[in-house]
C-alpha cells in the first residue's frame, strides 16, 4: 500500500524540525522511512548528503535514534534498558551519565523499568536512543501518552539536547502549541504529500496562517 | 468379518457417552452436538487407521510404512498450519519441522537398534512422534504470531536500536519455545506417579511383561522429548524470518489475519 506519494522536504542539520499534519497523513511512515524501519518503494532519503538506501540498515539505525509514542522498554533494569542498543553495537556507554542527561536520578538505574511513571519511562527511552550517540533523533509524537507535567519535561529535554549536543531532531507533533514551543523548521504533510515547509518565523507569521488553520481545523 | 466385530464391541461403551449427552442436555451445556461429532469421527478414524495398519502389517513392506508416516506428517503439517492462520509459509515450515523431528528420532532408535525396523514398532511410535511434534509446532507458531502482533512496538524499538531481526525477536522466540516444551517436560517428570502413559497401559492390558512395557515407555518418553524439542526449535527458527524482511524490517501484511 502506498502511504507516502510525494515528499520533498529538508530537515536542517542541528535544528528541530516538526512534522505536522492530520492523522493518516503519513507522518509516522515518513519517520520510519528515515531510519528504514520501512523501505520506501521509490525515492531517496539522504543523511548528511549521503543516500541511506546504500547503507547497512543496522548501521544507519545507530546513527539515527528513535523515540516512539510509548516507551517500549525492555530489560530487567533501567540500566539494562538504556544500554540495550549500545551493547548490541559492542560500544561502551555509561548509564549514569545518560540518566543525568535526561534529567533522571542515577538511583533509578537498578529499578524495574515498568515501576517508573510513563513520563520517566519515556525519558529512559530517550536515554536509550542517546546511548548510541546518534546524529539525528526521530521522535514520533513522544508526548502524546503523557500528562501535562511529563509533556513539559520532555519538551524541555528536547530543547536542551538540541542546544547542548547540537543534535538534529525530527519530531512528529499533533499540536500547534507544541510546534510553537519547539520548532525551528516545520514540514506540513497531508495525504502522503509534503504540502510545504517553513522556517519558524515564517510559519507563525501571516505566511503560514493557512497551514496553521489547516492543522488546527483538522485536529 | 471378525475384525469389525472386534471394533464393534467397543460400541458398548457408548452407554457411557449417552450419560454424558444426557447430562449435557439436562444442564443445557450445548455440547451434545460436539460430543456426537467426536464420537463418530473418532470411531471412523480409528477404525480406518486400524484397517490401514492391519493391511500394512500384511504387506510386510518398509516402503509402505514410510509412505504411511509421510502421509501422517503431511496431515499433521496441514493441521498445524490451519491453526497458525496468518503465518506465512506455515504449512511448509510445519511439515519440514515435524518431518525432521520424526526422521531424526525414529532414525536414532533404529540406528541404535532400540527397536526393530518393523511396522509393528514404527507405525505406533511414528504416530506418537508426529502427533506430539504437531502440537509443539502449532503452539510455537501461534505463540510467535500472537506475541509479534502484541509486542510489535517493542520489536520495532529493538530494530530501531540496531538489533537484527533475530535479536529483536529473541525474547518472543524464547517464550514460544518454552511454552511448547513445558507441557511434555512436566508430563515426563510426573509420569509413573500421577498417570500411567497410554502405551504402557495398553501393553500391560495386552499381557506384556510390565518391565518390558516400562522399557518401551522410557524409549517413548525420551523419543518424544527429543522430537518435540527438535520440532519446536525448527519451527521457531524457520517461521520468525517470514515476519521480517532481509533488511531487518517488520513486515506488516502477515500479521493482519
Amino acid at each position: 500500500m502506498e502511504i507516502l506519494r510525494g515528499i520533498d522536504a529538508g530537515m536542517p542539520e542541528g535544528g528541530i524540525s516538526c512534522v505536522v499534519g492530520p492523522s493518516g497523513a503519513g507522518k509516522s511512515t515518513l519517520l520510519r522511512a528515515i531510519n528504514r524501519l520501512i523501505e520506501p518503494t521509490s525515492g531517496e532519503v539522504y543523511l548528511d548528503g549521503e543516500p541511506t538506501s546504500g547503507m547497512d540498515p543496522l548501521l544507519l539505525r545507530r546513527r539515527v535514534g528513535m523515540v516512539f509514542q510509548l516507551p517500549a522498554l525492555f530489560g530487567a533494569s533501567v540500566e539494562e534498558a538504556i544500554l540495550y542498543g549500545a551493547r548490541l553495537a559492542g560500544r561502551d556507554a555509561e548509564a549514569d551519565r545518560l540518566l543525568e542527561m535526561v534529567g533522571l536520578d542515577v538511583s533509578l538505574g537498578g529499578r524495574d523499568p515498568q515501576s517508573l511513571s510513563v513520563g520517566q519511562q519515556q525519558r529512559v527511552s530517550v536515554a536509550r536512543a542517546l546511548a548510541l550517540e546518534p546524529e539525528v533523533l526521530l521522535m514520533d509524537e513522544p508526548t502524546s501518552a503523557l500528562d501535562e507535567a511529563a509533556r513539559r519535561r520532555i519538551e524541555e529535554l528536547v530543547r536542551e539536547l538540541n542546544a547542548s549536543l547540537g543534535l538534529t531532531i525530527i519530531l512528529v507533533s499533533h499540536h500547534l502549541d507544541q510546534v510553537e514551543r519547539l520548532a525551528d523548521h516545520v514540514v506540513l504533510l497531508a495525504a502522503g504529500r509534503s504540502e510545504g515547509e517553513w522556517g519558524r518565523e515564517e510559519f507563525f507569521s501571516r505566511e503560514g496562517e493557512r497551514a496553521r488553520q489547516f492543522i488546527s481545523g483538522r485536529s | 468379518m471378525e475384525g469389525l466385530e472386534t471394533v464393534g464391541s467397543a460400541l458398548f461403551t457408548l452407554g457411557l457417552v449417552a450419560v454424558a449427552v444426557a447430562l449435557s442436555l439436562y444442564e443445557r451445556l450445548d455440547l451434545e452436538k460436539d460430543i456426537g461429532i467426536a464420537v463418530v469421527r473418532s470411531f471412523v478414524q480409528l477404525a480406518a487407521i486400524g484397517y490401514v495398519i492391519d493391511y500394512i502389517f500384511g504387506l510386510d513392506s518398509l516402503g509402505a510404512v514410510v509412505l504411511l508416516l509421510a502421509g501422517m506428517t503431511a496431515f499433521a503439517g496441514w493441521t498445524s498450519a490451519r491453526r497458525a492462520k496468518g503465518v506465512p509459509r506455515a504449512f511448509a515450515v510445519a511439515v519440514g519441522a515435524i518431518g525432521v523431528a520424526a526422521v531424526a528420532t525414529l532414525g536414532m532408535l533404529l540406528a541404535l537398534d532400540v527397536v526393530p525396523p518393523t511396522a509393528r514398532y514404527l507405525i505406533p511410535l511414528g504416530g506418537m512422534v508426529i502427533g506430539n511434534s504437531m502440537n509443539a509446532a502449532s503452539l510455537t507458531l501461534t505463540r510467535i504470531r500472537d506475541d509479534l502482533s502484541e509486542q510489535r512496538l517493542k520489536v520495532e524499538a529493538a530494530l530501531a536500536l540496531g538489533a537484527t531481526s533475530r535479536q529483536a525477536v529473541n525474547p518472543i522466540l524464547r517464550t514460544a519455545l518454552q511454552r511448547a516444551m513445558i507441557p511434555l517436560i512436566d508430563a515426563t517428570k510426573t509420569t509413573g506417579i500421577i498417570f500411567l502413559p497410554g502405551a504402557m497401559v495398553g501393553m500391560i492390558i495386552a499381557g506384556a511383561d510390565p518391565l518390558e512395557a516400562v522399557r518401551l515407555q522410557i524409549v517413548v518418553l525420551y523419543m518424544l522429548l527429543g522430537s518435540v524439542s527438535i520440532a519446536a526449535i525448527l519451527v521457531g527458527l524457520l517461521s520468525y524470518r517470514s515476519f521480517f524482511t532481509p533488511r531487518h524490517q517488520l513486515r506488516s501484511a502477515p500479521l493482519e489475519y
